[in-house]
């Protein structure tokens, strides 16, 4: 789960990690309010999008008054900001946040994230600050820093050094710098994050240690325990199909194509993609049914599918295991009869008892096809668009 | 001959009483699989279809020398159901559960990876050795006894491939599905260095997908030391990135985890991969005749 730059900030600063001092506004009028209870004569009006790239794309933009707060923040809000995330179509500005503006002296970069590799939690540093992450470690992976964490230990404070004197930090920053890493582990760990990013890191010209920016994304399957995250999902920042989707708890996925597919298993729905892909196709989206293709399921499933306009055909592909393709059959069947299925479907079940099923949907009256090979499967519901 | 498990393993279900627990024991026990006892804190003494039910895992080990678990507990609980089976002296174990917390699997590997055991999963079918033991939630019928080793981090795609390996005429010794999220207990190589010493593996089907580099490693692996042929599929090829596709583990992050670099990393190793999940069961049967 993705939040906004200014609820990952109110987060560290409850953990003792310092951020500027800053606020969000929805209007013009708000971020007026804001800037003037700032002591500095310098601001910063920071578009909130789930993206990132936004200072390339014009969404942060410095002031010198309230006033100027005031009218930065009106045209931001409402504006359509592009970045190298947001695709060309971009993502519209609804919040911004307004900041009081750092003497900067150095940026650096700080983050945690899983080594999928080690099964550990990995802090990285670098003295590049600004610059992705990945674009550093492709590029001159010599200078990262790096402190794999024990989680038995968590975070010893001799690393939270190692990496301040690595990043050429010295004197009283550098008991900043500890204080700001060890406190953004407290704060990765017991939020349940999968991701920490701060970049920039900034050492100030005063010598306090700031972050700049602040990235976190909390790890899904330990939403349970965090019930307060629910007030920070911006639904206005999801693909409206995915968020209907996520009521009937299905696992779907929007993409560009009109080819939708339905499938149980989320191995299988990939494969499923690609082989629409293969076959000259573009798949509309990603679905996975689950592995039981429940009738309720099913028939979510054919909902949202096809609230997509796009979506010129459907390809149903179902493995039958302790399920069998006959009873997954008769989901369909019934699913199909309750929905108005306006587009060409091509059903394809393997697995237990699938001539069985596939007999029953061969006489259901519907106007499926049917197939039995995989490869055919994806040709004929392509064929089946392109006919139209 | 198989690997991890065979007829004589001695299988406790722990979330035996639970919705997913009681519905694929008796699967389990009709496949063959000595299912020897279960665990349900607070429900031991009792019985479960004739199973004895202990509270803890230790019992069912002294009572009823268990060797093997098969873990079917809610996600909260599960990383201290693998614990309690790793230090109750278990050898394999098997935990289905999907959707445990990243920071509890973390603290879960590093406490079990020196061990004498092996974890299979989480967020995974199970594994079976045809003919002889199934742990796990897999439609056992589709499995034929032979000598083809499946190792996939998927659910039903693994039973596609199975099925399109049986359908071209090949059975399979063990098959594993090792699990869809980012901390798993065995990686490919865990497992192909166990298939690589079973006389009765002839080759290895390796299912991955998108996220990670556990197929990049493997490939390096095969090319190093593996001395089987090895087919393999890459699924996520159409997957945009930064999207979670269903699995914990399926994401590109930072450009990083796709199915190209994967495939790419594969073929340098001299490893088959299909470029469509179709052709399975026909690629294996090109590779060994």
């Amino acid at each position: 789960m993705k939040i906004h730059e200014y609820q990952a900030k109110e987060i560290l600063r409850k953990y003792g990690v310092t951020v500027p001092y800053g606020k969000v506004a929805f209007s013009g009028e708000e971020a007026f309010e804001i800037a003037k209870e700032i002591s500095s004569k310098k601001f910063v009006v920071k578009a909130q999008i789930h993206a990132g790239g936004r200072g390339k794309g014009g969404g942060v933009k410095l002031a010198n008054s309230p006033e100027e707060v005031k009218k930065i923040a009106s045209e931001m809000i409402g504006m359509k900001l592009v970045t190298h995330q947001t695709g060309p179509e971009g993502k519209e500005v609804k919040r911004v946040l307004i900041e009081e503006g750092i003497n900067i002296a150095r940026e650096l970069y700080l983050g945690v994230v899983l080594d999928r590799a080690k099964s550990q939690y990995v802090f990285m540093a670098s003295t590049e600050g600004g610059v992705e992450i990945e674009k550093v470690a492709a590029e001159t992976p010599e200078k990262i820093i790096k402190e794999y964490i024990d989680p038995s230990l968590g975070l010893s404070s001799f690393q939270a050094r190692r990496i301040s004197f690595g990043l050429g930090l010295s004197g009283n920053t550098v008991k900043k710098a500890t204080k700001f890493i060890v406190s953004l582990y407290r704060a990765f760990i017991q939020q349940d994050a999968s991701l920490a990013e701060i970049n920039p890191l900034v050492i100030t010209k005063e010598g306090d240690v700031v972050a700049l920016d602040a990235k976190i994304n909390f790890d899904d399957n330990a939403l349970y325990r965090h019930p307060e995250y629910k007030d920070l999902r911006d639904i206005g920042e999801e693909d409206p199909l995915e968020v209907e989707a996520s009521k009937y708890g299905l696992n779907y996925i929007h993409l560009d194509g009109n080819v939708g597919c339905m499938v149980n298993g989320a191995g299988l729905a990939m494969s499923t993609m690609d082989i629409i892909k293969l076959a000259g196709g573009e798949p509309a989206n990603f679905l996975d049914v689950g592995g039981g293709a429940s009738v309720e399921a099913i028939s979510n499933g054919f909902k949202i599918v096809l609230s997509d306009k796009r979506v010129k055909g459907i390809l149903v592909n179902i493995f039958g295991g302790i399920v069998r393709c006959d009873r997954v059959a008769r989901g369909i069947i019934e699913a199909a009869k309750s929905i108005d299925v306006d587009v060409p479907m091509v059903i394809r079940l393997r697995g237990t008892n699938a001539v069985e099923g596939s007999k029953l949907l061969k006489e259901s009256g519907l106007s499926f096809t049917v197939a039995e090979n995989f490869k055919e499967a994806a040709e004929n519901v392509v064929e089946l668009i392109n006919k139209k | 001959m198989s690997i991890l498990i065979d007829k004589d393993t001695r299988v406790v279900v722990q979330g035996i009483t639970g919705g997913e627990g009681s519905f694929h024991t008796p699967l389990m026990v009709e496949y063959g699989t000595k299912v020897v006892a279960g665990v349900t804190p607070g429900k031991g003494g009792t019985k479960f279809q004739g199973i004895p039910v202990y509270n803890t895992v230790r019992e069912a080990v002294e009572r009823e020398g268990a060797n093997a678990s098969c873990i079917f507990v809610p996600p909260a609980f599960a990383a201290d159901a693998i614990i309690e089976a790793a230090e109750s002296g278990l050898k394999v174990i098997v935990c289905i559960t999907e959707g445990i917390p990243t920071t509890d699997m973390v603290k879960t590997y590093n406490y079990i990876k020196d061990k004498d055991l092996r974890l299979i999963g989480p967020n995974c079918p199970g594994i079976i050795s045809p003919g002889k033991c199934k742990i796990g939630i897999m439609p056992a019928q589709i499995h034929k006894e032979g000598s083809i080793g499946v190792i996939s981090r998927s659910g039903t795609l693994t039973y596609e491939a199975v099925q399109q390996i049986s359908d071209a005429g090949y059975g399979q010794s063990t098959c594993i599905g090792i699990g869809g999220d980012p901390v798993i207990g065995s990686t490919f190589i865990d497992l192909l260095k166990l298939f690589k010493e079973d006389k009765d593996t002839e080759a290895v089907v390796l299912i991955g997908e998108i996220g990670g580099t556990a197929e990049e490693e493997a490939a390096e692996y095969i090319k190093a030391e593996f001395n089987k042929p090895v087919v393999s599929f890459i699924a996520g090829q159409t997957a945009p990135p930064g999207r979670r596709m269903g699995h914990a583990g399926a994401i590109i992050a930072g450009g990083k985890g796709t199915a190209k670099e994967k495939m790419e990393a594969l073929k340098n190793a001299g490893i088959v991969v299909c470029e469509s999940p179709a052709i399975i069961g026909e690629k294996l049967k090109e590779t060994l005749s």
